[in-house]
């Protein structure tokens, strides 16, 4: 008896994903545990793990290709078997992937014949289709976005279900930009001087992710903004003493990063003022037990936010070797769904772009996030009173009001500075 | 305009298109000397005498026949049921030959009847005497059914039954035979069939409704407006068939939500047609299922406490409406 191998949901935003290689071929003994490929999501590249063992009788997914959660990648069985019942899964016109997905289907499971031919032979394959990857909308809701050119698969449903209503589409008020049409692609190819070209593109799996959670978290958490600049010479003189100790420690991994003592300062400054590690949800205020650090890490067309897990119970090194392996990973899109989620707060840092200073957009379900801007050399005040050249950095802390009040943001805020002015006092905390 | 009951109001239908038509008969059991069971035909024999009014032994099947036979020969027989259930002894006279004549001859012989008489439950009669088999009949290619809701529509639509000329069933109801409403005296008051009637216009939910139920959701609509500040648009549809389809799908391209209400038993009920309509012709200007009420699908409870739940009252339509929104 063969077993078809689905697309997996490997996040939870997960659509479709894209077979990136496969690491075995038709005809190879495959068993339990044995890699089978590599599929591409909206936020890493993962494995596709077996879990049958007997020989690999058909591919039904090229590499490069997209597959939407629930549909067969490949069938596995006894050698010799017949597969021809097993279809290969077509191809959307890659242009189109997103949209075309979004607007096209039909709204009930008696889909029209021409898509009869996705489905593999076994009953078991189709009854698992309603449950996964599509997109629930209301007739209306994909009329309307059809004709407003809006995809449907960045939108949060808020009707039964989830489903996706009229409202929900209506308040897309902007329309996306259209989709190219195939003369301007053409034109795009064959353009080949320098100055900038005039293009539509497909909204990417990870901007439409971006997309919905910061458009979400803007428009439905009440943001208010608190900023400090500090001195920023002690930190910097600190990170500099580390780093000279550690250049003669053989076993030392790197450098500290200023972001990694900030990144440990919000971990002990958490602790002083817990109020900050909170979510809100409509009928309870959760205080999380843990530090679960996020800090935001730019990668080719957008940004993750891998998390640091009880950073409150990590020393330096550990913090700075967690950053480091996870700007790694978050580089070569080999971050697990499970480094990206779960975060109780988030820091992120535009220091290393000249930026004085910039307040960000919370990422929920965090009550607040920390802005860091660039340590920058201008006159300053001593405590004696003199003006003399010193160094300072602009913090900027985005709460939600909700969960957190401005007396508590201005606690964090001075609690955090505080300690950056005085590095020594980490040692304590 | 006077202010008039749904019984009355049919009592004046009767009674000026008698006068108007001298073809116009009256019949059905107790539709003479007792004026009818309900009470429909008070004074008719007396103005019009036993030509007219015509007292029939218990026997629907061969005063139905006796009515389509005169039909086929030029009168205009009015067949009354003292309820709707009863028909089903007179099933093959009024689905085989009075809804199959005008075809089976090639259009040489129409007839022209009306059978009429209350189809409902809520009265505590039993499962026998309260059916609602206004499907069975617009099931039937040939037939015309109608279910006014009220006193105008019972006259006009009674008055527009009559002067058609081909079957009619009219399904009244005995609850609605006390409700008062405005009725025009104009004795050539006709509400032509097939046009729906809004009962209240709004814009967030549209039930569609005929018969009682009308009186329902317009009970529905307001308890939504009031406590729960939803808009809700009435659409009575008055005629099953010929229906009004344009109406249907003009309501739900206003207020893209759609609850169907109807008395009728659900499996193959009148609102399954109406559902399937929709989404039909309707699919992209839905943002929510269609959703029913109908009555409970079992054989009529006589229990009163039961039967009061089993066909569809204010709190299940407000119930299945709050889904919808």
């Amino acid at each position: 008896m063969s077993t078809v191998i689905e697309m997996p949901k490997l996040s939870d935003t997960m659509s479709v994903g894209t077979v990136v290689k496969w690491y075995k071929s038709v005809g190879e003994t495959v068993a339990n545990g044995d890699i089978l490929a590599e599929i591409e999501t909206d936020k890493a590249t993962m494995e596709l793990e077996n879990f049958d063992d007997g020989v690999l009788l058909k591919l039904l997914a090229s590499e490069g290709d997209e597959v939407e959660i629930g549909k067969p990648l490949a069938v596995i069985g006894e050698d010799g078997e017949d597969v021809s019942g097993f279809e290969v899964t077509p191809q959307e016109p890659p242009a189109q992937q997103v949209s075309t997905q979004a607007t096209k289907e039909p709204a009930d499971d008696s889909v029209p014949s021409d898509q009869e031919t996705v489905e593999v032979a076994p009953p078991e394959v189709t009854t698992e289709r309603a449950h996964t990857g599509r997109i629930f909308a209301s007739p209306l809701a994909r009329k309307i976005a059809r004709e407003r050119n809006i995809d449907l698969s960045v939108i949060q449903g808020s009707g039964p279900n989830g489903r996706i209503i009229k409202k929900d589409v209506v308040s897309l008020s902007e329309p996306s930009p259209p989709k190219p049409s195939s003369t301007e692609i053409t034109t795009a190819k064959t353009h080949t001087s320098e100055s900038p070209v005039g293009r539509s593109v497909p909204v990417s799996k990870m901007r439409s992710v971006i997309a919905r959670r910061l458009l979400e978290s803007k428009t439905t958490i009440p943001h208010f903004y608190l900023q400090k600049e500090i001195n920023s010479e002690p930190i910097g003189l600190a990170r500099k003493a580390i780093n000279e100790t550690l250049a003669q420690d053989s076993s030392a991994l790197s450098k500290v990063s200023i972001n990694d003592l900030i990144l440990l300062a919000c971990a002990k400054t958490i602790l002083r003022v817990p109020e900050i590690n909170s979510s809100w949800s409509e009928s309870e205020i959760t205080y999380h037990g843990n530090v679960h650090l996020a800090f935001g890490v730019a990668v080719d067309d957008g940004l993750v936010t891998p998390v640091i897990r009880n950073a409150e119970t990590l020393d330096l090194r550990s913090i700075s070797e967690s950053a480091k392996s996870l700007i790694t990973k978050s580089r070569s899109k080999k971050l697990t769904p499970d480094e990206m989620s779960g975060s109780t707060f988030t820091v992120t840092n535009l220091g290393m772009f000249g930026i004085d200073f910039f307040s960000g957009i919370i990422n929920p379900p965090n009550a607040a996030i920390l802005s860091v801007g660039a340590s920058i050399a201008k006159p300053i005040v001593d405590k004696n009173g003199t003006v003399r050249p010193g160094e300072t950095m602009t913090l900027g802390l985005s709460c939600d009001h909700r969960l957190v009040d401005g007396a508590i943001g201005a606690q964090f805020l001075a609690s955090l500075g505080s300690l950056l002015e005085n590095p020594a006092s980490l040692l304590v905390l | 305009m006077a202010e008039i009951t749904y019984r009355d109001a049919l009592n004046q239908a009767l009674s000026e298109e008698i006068s108007r038509d001298p073809n116009v008969v009256l019949m059905g059991e107790e539709v003479a000397q007792f004026k009818g069971s309900y009470k429909v035909s008070e004074g008719l024999l007396e103005k019009f005498g036993p030509d007219k009014i015509i007292d029939t032994p218990i026997s629907e099947a061969a005063f139905s026949g006796l009515a389509v036979g005169a039909a086929m020969m030029g009168m205009r027989p009015v067949v009354e049921f003292m309820f709707w259930s009863f028909c089903y002894v007179a099933f093959d006279q009024i689905f085989n030959n009075a809804a199959n004549v005008r075809y089976m001859s090639g259009g040489l012989i129409n007839v022209p009847i009306v059978f009429r008489g209350p189809a409902n439950g809520g009265t505590n009669v039993g499962a026998t005497h309260s059916h609602t088999p206004e499907n069975f009949a617009a099931n039937t290619p040939g037939l015309k059914v109608i279910c006014p809701s009220t006193p105008a529509d019972a006259k006009g639509m009674m008055k527009a039954a009559i002067r058609d000329n081909d079957p009619v069933c009219v399904m009244e109801n005995t609850i609605l035979y006390n409700l008062k409403g405005e009725v025009p005296d104009d004795e050539d008051f006709i509400i032509p069939l097939g046009k729906a009637r809004l009962a209240c216009e709004g814009t967030d939910l549209s039930i569609i409704a005929h018969g009682r139920s009308v009186q329902v959701a317009l009970q529905v609509a307001e308890t939504l407006s009031e406590k729960h500040n939803v808009s809700v648009e009435v659409l009575d549809l008055r005629s099953i068939r010929p229906l009004d389809l344009e109406a249907i799908l003009q309501t739900v391209r206003k207020t893209n939500r759609v609850l169907l209400v109807e008395e009728n038993k659900p499996f193959c009920g009148v609102d399954a047609q109406i559902a399937y309509l929709i989404q039909e012709q309707a699919f992209d200007h839905l943002d929510a299922p269609i959703k029913r009420v109908s009555a409970i699908d079992v054989p009529q409870a006589y229990s009163k406490a039961l039967e009061s739940f089993q066909i569809p009252n204010h709190d299940r339509v407000l119930a299945k409406a709050l889904e919808l929104i």
